[in-house]
């Protein structure tokens, strides 16, 4: 699954590690997630939507779809 | 973020990890103790069960720090203990159960111990975990 995780951090002016801060988990997993290595969960999805201020469609992109 | 440069995360997962630490000392230490105790230190076996019992109590206790360790960590973290503890278990079930048929077969004149098993687990763990987070990384 594609994601603008990178894009709206950068956005923000944000560090992997505000980011892990603000979302409550480590920075390896931010890492992960930008990288498209690890999709996160539905309530971390949810939980970023709402730190960004955006929709989920918004944020992550089925590639399948 | 703390002046460590640490996130309040990190800090609860560190402190996890030393309670995790320090339990697991405590389980190795309270085993030789209560291996080496009565071939060394005293012959008695009143003092021998007590040995076990407080052997068994550190045991608890580091299962219970283990379960607090995982619970708190994030959902990648957890993924990456799952992908360990199972591979950890595949291969105790499968090269344990492998060893002790070699054994009672008399295909090789060798002696199954658990140790070996746990070695084994031990070795496993620590190799996936780091394959797994080199993965992730």
């Amino acid at each position: 699954m594609k994601n603008r995780f990178k894009v709206l951090r950068a956005e923000r002016d944000w560090t992997q590690a505000d980011l892990a801060e603000k979302l409550d988990v480590s920075r390896q997993t931010i890492n992960a997630i930008e990288k498209g290595k690890f999709d996160p969960s539905l309530p971390l999805a949810f939980k970023a939507a709402r730190l960004f201020g955006m929709t989920i469609e918004q944020i992550f992109e089925d590639e399948a779809g | 973020m703390s002046s460590s440069g640490k996130t309040e995360f990190e800090r609860t997962i560190l402190r996890n990890t030393k309670i995790l630490g320090l339990a697991t000392f405590a389980w190795v230490f309270s085993m030789a103790i209560a291996t080496f105790g009565p071939k060394f230190f005293w012959e008695s076996m009143g003092i021998t069960a007590f040995a076990l019992l407080v052997n068994t109590g550190c045991g608890v206790g580091m299962i219970i720090a283990n379960m607090k360790h995982i619970r708190a960590l994030d959902e990648l973290q957890q993924r990456i203990q799952l992908v360990a503890m199972g591979m950890s278990l595949g291969v105790a079930v499968v090269f344990g159960l492998a060893l002790s048929l070699v054994e009672t077969s008399g295909l090789l004149p060798i002696e199954a111990d658990i140790s070996y098993v746990v070695f084994l687990i031990c070795i496993t763990y620590m190799v996936t975990l780091i394959v797994a987070s080199k993965r992730y990384g």
